[in-house]
């Protein structure tokens, strides 16, 4: 059992083979989604979400490393427990992993991908690849660099 | 009421109506209206903080896991503060209206209790969320006071008050090693718990017990979390506070209107033995005056 835990510790990846290896049965992930509107999930359990972050996409299976993480605007896909896939937008935010397998991502704000406007994200993207090239200050640009990125992961996410 | 009926039927002026000492009809009639008014408002404002605690608590259920989840963060990774170190935060977070019960002078009792305790050589910095504790707390400890925001109340908090807030205590450059937020947690409707929040500074979380055990976690994305989780955790605040609030005006505003009402019971006894101690004083007058002549 040490051996196995210390295997889970070094790698997040292997947790899942390990737990094909072990007889154990399903380990839970105690999952809170929030976005300041609207709470998706708490402490629910679900098998798997993929969330966008800075350091890259990467998939949160129950028994993860502990880990801690910051969100990029993107897609957050939750793997339910019956089966059905769920996507929500976020504009940005924090994933926490704690040892005991709860997982908090706390977004700034999120909206489910369905309720995205195709048209308004295309006006919008315009817009800020308009304010990106005519920005003068370090911190304009930084403000256009950060509302282009966001569209640019917008129209990604409709696809 | 009833020692003042009694006296004036004893006391006989036949030429005047105004006996001093008793009140008289026209100023019971103004104290009646004026109570009457009293309780128009009072319970207009009743009215107006349900509809508002209504919409407040709807919102802080999607508010708590920002500090529920950022809390146990800091649990489960040993996150502790250790307050013998010098520089020390204190944040304190209720709003600029009145008349909420003891919403304002809860939070300032507790920010007294905890300065009271701290060690000697340190020094700490208060950021004042909301007017009404400003006002006292720069009468206590002017020199420590640091940022105080205002016109908070009035609508509803969002996420982006929270991080302008985070903001401005991040980027003052006041390095604190030991911070600690005070607000009211919204219990039920009729009560709130006075709370203290720790807020970790960035060193706190660096040099935790546990940490070693978070995998891949580099300087930027330590500093990034911190910045969120300060922001969160204020949110969360806020969110809790205006609920706790909302809900004890509602109660201050619904005592108060059935208070105004029990003083407008008791005032109309006394207008109507009054007015009826007047009339009768009058006809005596007459009779005796008749029987006189």
């Amino acid at each position: 059992m040490s051996v196995l835990r210390h295997l889970t510790r070094t790698n997040g990846l292997l947790a899942k083979v390990t737990r094909e290896i072990s007889k154990r049965s399903y380990a839970d992930m105690s999952f809170t989604f929030s976005s300041p509107g609207n709470a998706y999930y708490q402490n629910a359990n679900v098998k798997q979400v993929d969330v966008p972050s800075l350091s890259g996409s990467f998939g949160i299976l129950p028994e993860h490393v502990p880990s801690l993480a910051v969100l990029k605007p993107g897609v957050v896909t939750v793997f339910e427990e019956d089966g059905s896939v769920k996507k929500y937008f976020v504009s940005g935010g924090n994933i926490t992993i704690n040892d005991d397998s709860s997982v908090q991502v706390l977004a700034e704000e999120a909206h489910p991908v369905d309720r995205l406007d195709a048209q308004a994200i295309r006006d919008g993207l315009a817009k800020s690849q308009q304010e990106l090239n005519s920005a003068t200050t370090e911190l304009a640009k930084a403000q256009a660099q950060i509302s282009f990125e966001c569209y640019e992961a917008l129209s990604k996410a409709l696809e | 009421m009833e020692a003042v009926f009694s006296r004036s039927v004893q006391i006989f002026t036949p030429t005047c109506t105004h006996v001093r000492g008793m009140a008289t009809l026209k100023d019971i009639r103004i104290r009646l209206k004026s109570v009457t008014n009293i309780q128009k408002i009072t319970k207009s404002m009743k009215m107006v903080s349900a509809a508002k605690y209504a919409r407040a608590e709807r919102e802080l259920r999607p508010a708590r896991p920002y500090g529920k989840g950022t809390q146990s963060f800091y649990d489960r990774a040993e996150v502790t503060q250790d307050d013998s170190k010098p520089n020390h935060l204190i944040v304190s977070m209720t709003s600029d209206r009145g008349l909420c019960g003891g919403i304002h002078s809860n939070v300032v009792k507790a920010i007294k209790a905890e300065i009271a305790e701290k060690k000697p050589g340190v020094n700490f910095k208060i950021v004042c969320i909301g007017d009404k504790t400003k006002l006292v707390l720069q009468r206590l400890f002017n020199q420590n006071m640091f940022y105080s925001f205002n016109n908070v109340g009035k609508t509803p908090p969002t996420f982006a008050d929270a991080s302008f807030i985070a903001k401005t205590i991040m980027e003052s450059g006041y390095k604190y090693d030991f911070g600690t937020m005070y607000f009211n947690v919204f219990k039920s409707v009729v009560s709130y718990n006075t709370t203290a929040q720790p807020i970790f500074s960035e060193e706190s979380v660096a040099t935790a017990e546990k940490l070693t055990l978070y995998d891949s976690i580099d300087e930027d994305v330590l500093k990034s979390y911190n910045e969120f989780a300060l922001a969160s955790l204020v949110y969360y605040g806020l969110k809790e506070g205006a609920c706790s609030e909302q809900s004890s005006r509602m109660t201050a505003m619904e005592g108060a209107s059935k208070n105004a009402g029990e003083m407008i019971d008791k005032l109309q006894m006394t207008y109507n033995r009054t007015r009826q101690a007047v009339i009768t004083r009058e006809l005596i007058e007459i009779i005796s005056g008749a029987a006189a002549l």
